[in-house]
C-alpha cells in the first residue's frame, strides 16, 4: 500500500496541504485513469492501425488490473465503471458487456492485491494471463448469448493474445510513471 | 464529508463494487430491452467526438498526400517514360479511331442513302466529263449488258448525281442535276415543302416552285420526292443555301466537280410506267401503298 491512501495510519502530525499541493496530488492520483481514458479515446479514433480494435480491450484490462493491484486509489471502482461505460459507448457490441468484464477484472485484482503486489512480475504476468483469458471468455460468452448466435472465437483469441503481449510493456511504463509523475507523494 | 466511523466507511467501500456490478448487469438488460436507447446515446457521443476525429483524420490525410507526392517525385523519370510510350501508343490508336470514324461515317452515309437492298446497281468509273458550256453531263464506263436502262438514277458516295440519258455499248451518258435541262422534284426535310430543283449549268441548282408560305430553311437537307417513277423518295440530294434573300439554291452533296466512281441504280420502276394518257389518275406504286382488300378498280399498268 502506498502511503497516500490511509493517512489515518500514518504516524506523526502533518501540516495541512496548500491548495496547489492538493491539486498536484489530485492530478497525480488521477493520471492513470486519465491516461487510460485517453488511450481508449485514441484507440477508438480512426487511425487505421492494424489490430487497433483488438488492442483496446487488452490495454484497458492491463491498465485496470495493474492500477487496481498497485494503487486502487487511482483506479477506484467508480472510475473503472466510467471507463467501461466509455468503451461500451464507443464500441458497437451489446452495451454493458465490456463494463461488466472490466468491473470483474477490477474486483479480482482488488481481492488478490496483497498477494499480487508482492509477487514477481512474471508471476503477475501469468496471473494477468489467466484473468484476461477468463475475462475474454466471459466477453465472448456474453456477446454470443446476447446476439443469439455463436460469434467466431478467433477475434477474441487475437484480442487476448494482444492483451497478454502488451501487459509487460505497460507494466514497465506504469511502474515508471507510478514512481515519477503519477506519484502523489512527490507532489 | 459526513463523518462516519471507520468500520462503516469500510463496509460502504466494500459495497461499491457489487453495486456497480449490479448496475452493469442492469445496463446489459436495459441494452437488450431498449436497443434504440443505446444507439441514441452512442450517436450522441459520436457527434460530440466527430470534430476530434476530424482533427485526427486531417493530418493523416495530409501526411498521406505528402508521402504520395514525394513518391511521385521520385518516380518522375520512369513516369515520364511510361507516359511517352503510352502517348505514342495512344496516338496510334487515335489514328486508328479517326480512320474507323471516317469509314463508319462513309458506311453510315452509304446505308442512309440505300433505302432498299433490292435495287440492283452497276458501278462504273466516270471516264470523261462531257460538260460543255451549255450542258453538264459525264460519261460513265459501265457494263451496259448488266442492265442499264434510260432514266436510271446515278449516285456517288454522298448523294444524287443525275440521270442516265443515253446508253452506248460500253458507256452511258449521265445528265448531271446541275444541267440546265435537269428538273428533279425534291422534298425539303425540315420545312416539309415540295419543290423542283432546276439546274442552271452552275454548280448550285436553283430551287423553284417551292411553297411561298413555307419557304425553305437555310441549311436543311433536300431529298428526292419520289413523284417520278424511276426515282424513289428519300435519296439525299443536297443542302439549302440562300445566295441572297428569296433565292434559295441547293448545294449538292455529290462532288459533281470531280466525280470518280458512281453507281447506276435500277429501281425497277420503269417496268410499271403507265401508258401516256391525258388526265390520267396517278396510280401509286403497290409496294408503298396500303394493300386494298379488294382489287383496285383502276387496274395497273
Amino acid at each position: 500500500m502506498t502511503p497516500d491512501q490511509a493517512p489515518e495510519f500514518q504516524p506523526g502530525i502533518q501540516p495541512r496541504p496548500s491548495l496547489w499541493r492538493r491539486l498536484d496530488m489530485l492530478s497525480r492520483r488521477g493520471l492513470p485513469a486519465a491516461l487510460t481514458g485517453m488511450a481508449v479515446l485514441l484507440l477508438s479514433a480512426p487511425f487505421g492501425l492494424p489490430g487497433q480494435a483488438e488492442l483496446l480491450p487488452g490495454i484497458l484490462l492491463s491498465s485496470v488490473f495493474f492500477w487496481s493491484v498497485f494503487r486502487p486509489a487511482s483506479m477506484s471502482s467508480p472510475i473503472v465503471f466510467l471507463l467501461g461505460m466509455l468503451v461500451d459507448l464507443l464500441g458497437f457490441g451489446p452495451p454493458g458487456v465490456m463494463l461488466l468484464v472490466v468491473l470483474l477484472v477490477h474486483g479480482v485484482a482488488l481481492s488478490g492485491r496483497y498477494g499480487f503486489s508482492r509477487a514477481h512480475i512474471l508471476v503477475l504476468w501469468l496471473v494477468f494471463d489467466g484473468v484476461s483469458l477468463a475475462a475474454t471468455a466471459l466477453q465472448w460468452g456474453l456477446i454470443s448469448a446476447l446476439s443469439l448466435h455463436l460469434v467466431p472465437m478467433i477475434a477474441f483469441a487475437f484480442q487476448w493474445v494482444l492483451g497478454v503481449g502488451v501487459f509487460p510493456l505497460l507494466c514497465v511504463v506504469f511502474s515508471t510513471l507510478g514512481r515519477s509523475i503519477a506519484n502523489p507523494d512527490r507532489a | 464529508m459526513i463523518p462516519l466511523s471507520i468500520t462503516l466507511r469500510q463496509a460502504l467501500e466494500r459495497l461499491v463494487l457489487p453495486i456497480l456490478i449490479v448496475a452493469a448487469l442492469g445496463i446489459i438488460l436495459l441494452g437488450q430491452a431498449d436497443r434504440s436507447l443505446a444507439e441514441r446515446v452512442r450517436m450522441g457521443l459520436a457527434d460530440i467526438l466527430a470534430p476530434a476525429y476530424g482533427l485526427v483524420v486531417w493530418p493523416q490525410e495530409q501526411a498521406r498526400g505528402l508521402l504520395g507526392r514525394m513518391r511521385d517525385m521520385g518516380r518522375i523519370e520512369a513516369e515520364n517514360q511510361r507516359l511517352r510510350a503510352e502517348n505514342a501508343n495512344l496516338r496510334h490508336w487515335y489514328d486508328v479511331a479517326a480512320a474507323l470514324a471516317d469509314e463508319n461515317a462513309a458506311l453510315k452515309a452509304n446505308l442512309h442513302w440505300m433505302p432498299d437492298p433490292s435495287p440492283s446497281f452497276v458501278t462504273g468509273r466516270v471516264v470523261r466529263d462531257t460538260s460543255g458550256l451549255y450542258a453538264r453531263s459525264v460519261l460513265v464506263a459501265a457494263n451496259v449488258d448488266a442492265g442499264i436502262h434510260k432514266d436510271e438514277i446515278v449516285l456517288d458516295g454522298s448523294g444524287l448525281v443525275g440521270r442516265v440519258t443515253e446508253i452506248g455499248s460500253r458507256s452511258v451518258r449521265v445528265l448531271l442535276l446541275t444541267d440546265a435541262s435537269s428538273r428533279i422534284p425534291v422534298r425539303l426535310e425540315v420545312s416539309h415543302g415540295a419543290a423542283i430543283m432546276a439546274g442552271d449549268n452552275s454548280g448550285t441548282p436553283r430551287l423553284i416552285y417551292y411553297p411561298q408560305d413555307n419557304p425553305p430553311v437555310e441549311g436543311e437537307r433536300v431529298v428526292t420526292n419520289g413523284e417520278i417513277d424511276t426515282m424513289p423518295a428519300g435519296l439525299p440530294v443536297g443542302q439549302i443555301h440562300y445566295v441572297r434573300p428569296g433565292q434559295p439554291v441547293v448545294i449538292p452533296f455529290a462532288s459533281l466537280g470531280h466525280l470518280d466512281i458512281v453507281r447506276v441504280f435500277d429501281y425497277g420502276r420503269s417496268a410499271v410506267v403507265p401508258p401516256d394518257a391525258p388526265g390520267r389518275i396517278p396510280v401509286r406504286h403497290p409496294a408503298d401503298s396500303f394493300p386494298l382488300p379488294f382489287p383496285s378498280p383502276l387496274g395497273r399498268g
